[in-house]
């Protein structure tokens, strides 16, 4: 963390991504500011190996994560063969940790992947055009905001049943009207401002006004929201298979896992609960940390405090 | 301040419209007959038949919300499937319930929060702020439900300080000690993410405010620190963290839901999951229902309270 200095100095200026040498590689110059951030690297790199070990779970779980053993059982963290232990049914913890990255990243990244342009293009229809139909999906947005998320997700649950597809389409849902008001927020702010009024006089009409002068200006702000949402929409999806609302078993995920292991809790075995759970935090954490870096990569004048 | 109360509370009329429409479309965007579903599977055709007539099954869409609207309004939210009695008697004291938890973490977050943001905000980058921003970082992203099991095995199952299971205790049912008891680790869990996002929030506003031009002229005129931070700086931080405040009752009410389950405390949120595990339909609707009710109220009390408080939002 940096202490009370000036924001940038001469020489930092000029060293600047944004400040252009045509010569050098944009994307090696924005790595170069990037790697500075402790925390953002190590976000991303969580993020990778969280990725790795989920792609490569065949391969590198010890055992297969739904076989029960009957004759283990609630063995504590550090037992041979299972470095992990072994929950209430004889099932390898770690295996099941390993298999259960899957469930728990793809819960949260194809929704947010979806819903990013459906948020670009509803934020920008209502901050740009505006009238009407800027009005009617603000309101409806206002509708979906005054649910809890947890409840809205409840809500579709109860329509669609327990699954996989009801936690990606819940974190639509919810997800949504917190990616468009980001959108919104931004558009409103840049169609002030005199590149619009410049393009307007050279006489782009509204709809390249929107989608090439306002579009690149909102999305970044929209790519970093997202990366820290993606940590949001994992907790959430976690917390649906807690519910048992989301994935069934005996597929293996990160939520299910902890309100398992919740039953086992008094039997002397708090490893079974809390280990997936701590993996959820440190995981949803680390899409923090880089959606912070991002932030600060795309605007250096908006340092965290 | 009173034509913007009637315009704020006047605009909240949409909202629980376009929140009661959505409760009241869930029965029919699930396949099969709504009456049956109403009745649950074991209900006899003449009921079912019936229902169809109270329900204007036969009417349009909207004609059919209208009397729905008109029965909820009446107070008549239908009867529970796997209970058997009426839906509001049930779900009434459970509210209640729920109101207490959020209420404890609400008081947790605000006075946890407050103070931690302070302390930390006081004296930036000392070792206090450190180790409380390093941990405000995670509490943004912690599992309510994971938070409430590490609690529950650490001050319930190992140090056996506080109750593990329920609201009050069977033998002295319903005293306010017993339930404060039983308020405490189900409102820290709750409370935990709030908690950190209003720590960060208090922090950074009293930087910044320590920073602003007014408090470097009271320092100029002398004026004694603290009557700078409690006189003055705190006062204009209030407003953004009543604000916040109304933003993080819907994380804590959410939070409830999931604190409940795991610490069995008897509210909607309990209510809620078995509700659904039983495919007891009127009573997931009006669950739901309450705790969106709440959640636009309380909303709209703190937007009048902000605006009371900083006549600038008024317009």
């Amino acid at each position: 963390m940096e202490k009370f200095e000036p924001v940038l100095e001469t020489k930092q200026v000029l060293q600047h991504p944004l400040v252009f040498d045509r010569k050098e590689n944009k994307l090696k110059k924005l790595w170069n500011v990037f790697k500075k951030d402790k925390l953002a690297v190590m976000g991303l790199f969580i993020i990778l190996v969280a990725a790795a070990v989920s792609l490569l779970a065949p391969i590198i779980a010890p055992y297969d994560p739904n076989i029960s053993n009957g004759s283990k059982r609630l063995l504590g963290i550090g037992t041979a063969g299972h470095i992990l232990g072994v929950d209430e049914q004889g099932r390898d913890i770690l295996s099941r940790l390993i298999w259960g990255g899957r469930t728990s990243l793809l819960t949260a990244v194809v929704p947010i992947t979806c819903m990013f342009s459906l948020s670009l293009i509803l934020g920008l229809l209502a901050g740009y055009w505006g009238g009407k139909t800027g009005e009617v999906i603000m309101r409806l947005l206002d509708v979906l905001f005054s649910f809890p998320t947890v409840l809205l997700a409840i809500v579709v649950s109860a329509i669609m049943g327990a699954g996989v597809l009801t936690i990606m389409v819940s974190c639509c849902l919810t997800m949504l009207p917190y990616m468009t008001r980001v959108v919104y927020t931004s558009t409103v702010t840049e169609k002030t401002k005199e590149y619009i009024e410049a393009a307007k006089i050279l006489g782009a009409n509204k709809l390249q006004i929107a989608f090439k002068e306002i579009l690149p200006n909102v999305v970044s702000d929209l790519i970093v929201y997202s990366t820290s949402l993606i940590g949001v929409a994992m907790v959430l999806g976690a917390g649906l298979s807690f519910l048992g609302l989301g994935v069934q078993p005996p597929t293996a995920d990160w939520g299910k896992m902890t309100s398992d292991g919740m039953k086992v809790l008094t039997l002397g075995a708090p490893h079974v609960a809390t280990i997936p759970g701590l993996i959820i935090l440190i995981v949803a954490t680390a899409f923090n940390w880089l959606g912070d870096g991002l932030r600060d990569l795309f605007d250096p004048h908006k340092r965290t405090q | 301040m009173l034509s913007y109360a009637i315009k704020r509370i006047l605009a909240i009329i949409p909202i629980l419209m376009g929140v009661s429409f959505l409760v009241f479309s869930i029965v029919y965007l699930i396949p099969g007959d709504p009456a049956v579903k109403i009745l649950g599977q074991a209900a006899t055709d003449e009921a079912v038949a019936e229902l169809r007539k109270d329900l204007g099954l036969d009417k349009p869409f909207f004609i059919q919300y209208g009397i729905w609207l008109a029965n909820m309004l009446k107070g008549d939210l239908g009867t529970s499937i796997t209970m058997r009695v009426s839906v509001d008697s049930v779900l009434i004291p459970k509210l209640i319930n729920t109101l207490i938890l959020t209420g404890g973490s609400l008081a947790v977050c605000l006075i946890g929060g407050l103070l931690i943001g302070l302390l930390a905000g006081l004296k930036p980058y000392s070792w206090f702020d450190r180790i409380s921003m390093f941990f405000a970082q995670f509490g943004a992203n912690v599992p309510v439900f994971w938070l409430a099991i590490v609690l529950m095995w650490i001050f319930s199952i190992k140090l056996g300080w506080l109750p593990a299971f329920g609201m009050y205790d069977m033998r002295t049912e319903g005293s306010t000690w017993s339930i404060l008891q039983h308020l405490i680790l189900p409102s820290i869990a709750a409370a935990s993410v709030s908690l950190a996002v209003m720590a960060r929030l208090t922090r950074s506003s009293l930087i910044d405010a320590f920073n602003s031009d007014y408090v470097k002229t009271f320092r100029a005129y002398g004026i004694s620190e603290k009557n700078i931070v409690f006189k003055h700086a705190f006062r204009n931080i209030l407003s953004p963290i009543l604000n916040m405040t109304g933003l993080q009752v819907g994380s804590l009410m959410g939070g409830a839901l999931f604190v409940e389950v795991v610490f069995s405390w008897p509210g909607l949120g309990s209510q809620l999951y078995s509700s659904i595990t039983g495919q007891d339909l009127p009573m997931v609707q009006a669950g739901v229902l309450f705790i969106a009710i709440s959640f636009v109220l309380v909303n709209l009390i703190n937007d009048l309270l902000v605006a009371s408080l900083n006549p600038r939002l008024r317009h």
